[in-house]
């Protein structure tokens, strides 16, 4: 039982980088906007929270720290691909090697100190159930956050107004202007977004996860969570249950190591994103689910006519 | 007040100074960048642009790393004029160096002049193979070509990792993770004993050639090019988007492979776990620098080359990290992206 709870636990705790990463992106993707640099921009939140915390600040502020350090990086992704219309999946790329490259610098003397981890909280009474309470209700408080933002972006999308708008400027950006909806302004917000969340998957990386600044920790996390957006199939529930799916994967192939299976852990790291390419040839397999909530003006640049 | 306004037709002139000016600016802002940190630019400039070549040894150096990148843009050219977006050539170049060295140390036929050949063909293959992955994912169960290339790069990295950390190891290595070194008919030869460049370099010659004309002079270029810039006339005119697709990941695989064999045959001489400094990803940046042609390609790779050359020397004199250079290669691609805008379009100033 306890085996069963801590795999749980840490199942959750690892699909929570992805689950910040991946909700935002989605949300750029739903406004048509695809941003490929979701790795530069979590690298970016990792390092600058690491680097907010090494200077004294509160782990609150380090955290909104990593989050503006998103922002900011996705900013440049918005200027070129929404106010130049530059080639979505270039400036992305950019993006991607860009952020990188400023972390490492940024991060060039952090060595391997370690962090003072967000810790997990105790919520009162739930916390001591028996079972449930180690199960459920002794994560660090970004896990609940992580959670709280899903039914926050799920209500957006499809019970708000400005998420129809949204949808609607993804799914077609001339009627959406037509209609007079400020496009390229709702697209900067949405890329904003993103970037913040992106931002805050990288601090859970370095202030919790892991919790140390390495160069290049994100290992894939934020092309993993762009796959996650596709196998989601651009709805924010499959994005959740995605998450937890790889967050699986890791912890399975990290309970693999240490059990000591004959397999080389190289093979074993692998796994992951092995994983990640079946899932994806599984789900586009069935291009009617794939068209059903695809954003259909993804990747194309807009231009207002007047 | 501002506005931006559509130019009639493309501006030439803009196509073409578009790659400079935005070279222009990266080499401004890294002035920027050294003063902030308390370097006299003009020394930091002379060292990253100026001092790397002002030696026979440098300009080794700077043909020999080039060639890689302009191998593998004109590779991945090919497949992005048709959309189609290879961004794991890392991986297919980590896999030609693969196969190229286990040629090289284990096949039977060691003496044999047909050593080093069949190791290119190795190499080309393997390279080829890793991309096919994405190529039959892509036409045949609609997979986006993009995470699997890079999901396929990170496989490829552990498995190089394992191979050299295990069954490959050199027994007599001292634990190092690394290969035996190659015999010395399994490398390229060099041109003169004292420099590293080899004779691989005429692969990036022969590749700029063979990509100059399937990208301007054949018909099956020219489809798959229409096929990226206009997909439904393409569709109505009856080109198939799978040929495109396949062929398209196969050039970069096979090409990637090449620069892969020409490193470990080259340069490295053996296997390790670090084989490339990214010339994966920049090459990327070599592609759109070069915007996709053949000629364009043989400038970009040779500027990504000195940006490498550059880091690696103020890496050595200021002790700045070698991901510098990474911040350069995406500042240059950021003011390219923007610099193409003044392609199709002005901003003028109306009252």
């Amino acid at each position: 039982m306890d085996l069963f709870i801590s795999i749980f636990t840490a199942t959750v705790i690892a699909a929570t980088p992805l689950i910040f990463a991946a909700l935002g992106e989605l949300i750029v993707e739903k406004s048509g906007v695809l941003n490929l640099g979701i790795e530069g921009m979590m690298l970016m939140g990792a390092v600058f929270g690491v680097w907010a915390h090494f200077s004294g600040m509160p782990m609150t502020l380090a955290i909104l720290i990593a989050i503006v350090a998103g922002a900011l990086s996705s900013l440049v992704f918005g200027i070129l691909a929404l106010t130049f219309m530059a080639n979505q999946y270039a400036a992305g790329l950019a993006l991607a090697i860009f952020g990188g490259g400023v972390s490492a610098f940024i991060g060039r003397g952090f060595g391997s100190t370690p962090v003072d981890a967000v810790q997990p909280i105790k919520i009162p009474w739930l916390s001591d159930l028996p079972f449930l309470g180690p199960l459920l209700f002794q994560f660090d408080p970004l896990v609940y956050l992580s959670l709280i933002l899903f039914v926050a972006v799920s209500w957006f999308l499809y019970k708000s107004k400005a998420g129809l708008a949204l949808r609607a400027i993804g799914e077609s950006p001339e009627s959406a202007h037509a209609v007079g909806y400020p496009v390229i302004m709702i697209r900067y917000v949405a890329v904003l977004f993103g970037g913040a969340m992106a931002g805050l998957g990288g601090a859970y990386l370095s202030l919790v996860y892991t919790p140390l600044w390495v160069e290049n920790m994100t290992a894939g996390r934020g092309w993993i969570a762009l796959a996650l957006v596709v196998f989601a199939a651009w709805r924010p529930i499959r994005v959740l249950l995605g998450a937890w799916l790889f967050g699986g994967m890791t912890i399975l192939q990290l309970q693999g190591q240490a059990i000591g299976l004959k397999i080389p852990t190289e093979l074993l790291s692998a796994l992951p994103y092995i994983a990640t390419i079946v899932v994806l040839v599984l789900i586009s397999r069935n291009r009617m689910a794939m068209v059903l909530d695809f954003p259909a003006s993804l990747a194309k640049p807009f231009r207002p006519s007047s | 007040m501002l506005r931006i306004e559509a130019l009639p037709e493309p501006s030439r002139t803009m196509a073409l100074a578009a790659p400079l000016i935005a070279t222009g600016i990266t080499i401004l802002i890294s002035s920027l960048f050294f003063l902030s940190l308390g370097f006299n630019p003009i020394d930091t400039l002379h060292g990253f642009f100026v001092q790397p070549l002002m030696s026979l040894n440098g300009l080794s150096e700077w043909l020999l790393k080039a060639s890689p990148l302009i191998i593998i843009a004109c590779g991945l050219a090919i497949g992005f004029r048709a959309n189609v977006w290879n961004i794991g050539a890392e991986g297919q170049l980590i896999l030609g160096a693969i196969a190229a060295t286990g040629i090289g140390l284990f096949a039977p036929w060691q003496d044999s002049v047909f050593l080093l050949p069949s190791m290119i063909a190795g190499a080309i293959m393997a390279g080829m193979a890793w991309a096919a992955v994405p190529a039959f994912l892509r036409s045949r169960m609609n997979t986006n070509e993009i995470l699997v290339t890079l999901m396929l790069t990170y496989v490829a990295t552990l498995f190089l990792s394992y191979l050299v950390h295990g069954p490959w190891r050199d027994p007599a290595g001292f634990n190092f993770p690394q290969t035996a070194l190659l015999p010395y008919k399994a490398t390229f030869s060099v041109f003169d004993h004292s420099y590293r460049l080899n004779s691989s370099i005429f692969f990036a010659i022969a590749a700029v050639i063979i990509t100059w004309f399937f990208l301007e002079r054949s018909f099956l270029g020219f489809r798959m090019s229409v096929g990226g810039v206009a997909p439904n006339a393409a569709r109505y005119a009856g080109f198939r988007s799978s040929t495109a697709i396949w062929v398209g990941l196969l050039a970069g695989g096979a090409a990637a492979g090449l620069a892969g064999v020409g490193e470990v045959a080259g340069p490295l001489g053996q296997l390790s776990a670090h084989i490339s400094p990214g010339y994966g990803f920049a090459a990327i940046i070599v592609a759109f620098v070069g915007r996709l042609h053949a000629v364009g390609i043989v400038l970009g790779g040779l500027l990504l080359s000195l940006l490498y050359l550059g880091g690696e020397t103020v890496q050595l004199q200021y002790g700045l990290p070698s991901a510098i250079a990474n911040i350069f290669q995406g500042l240059l691609l950021f003011f390219l992206l923007g610099g193409n805008f003044l392609i199709n379009y002005r901003i003028r100033r109306i009252r």
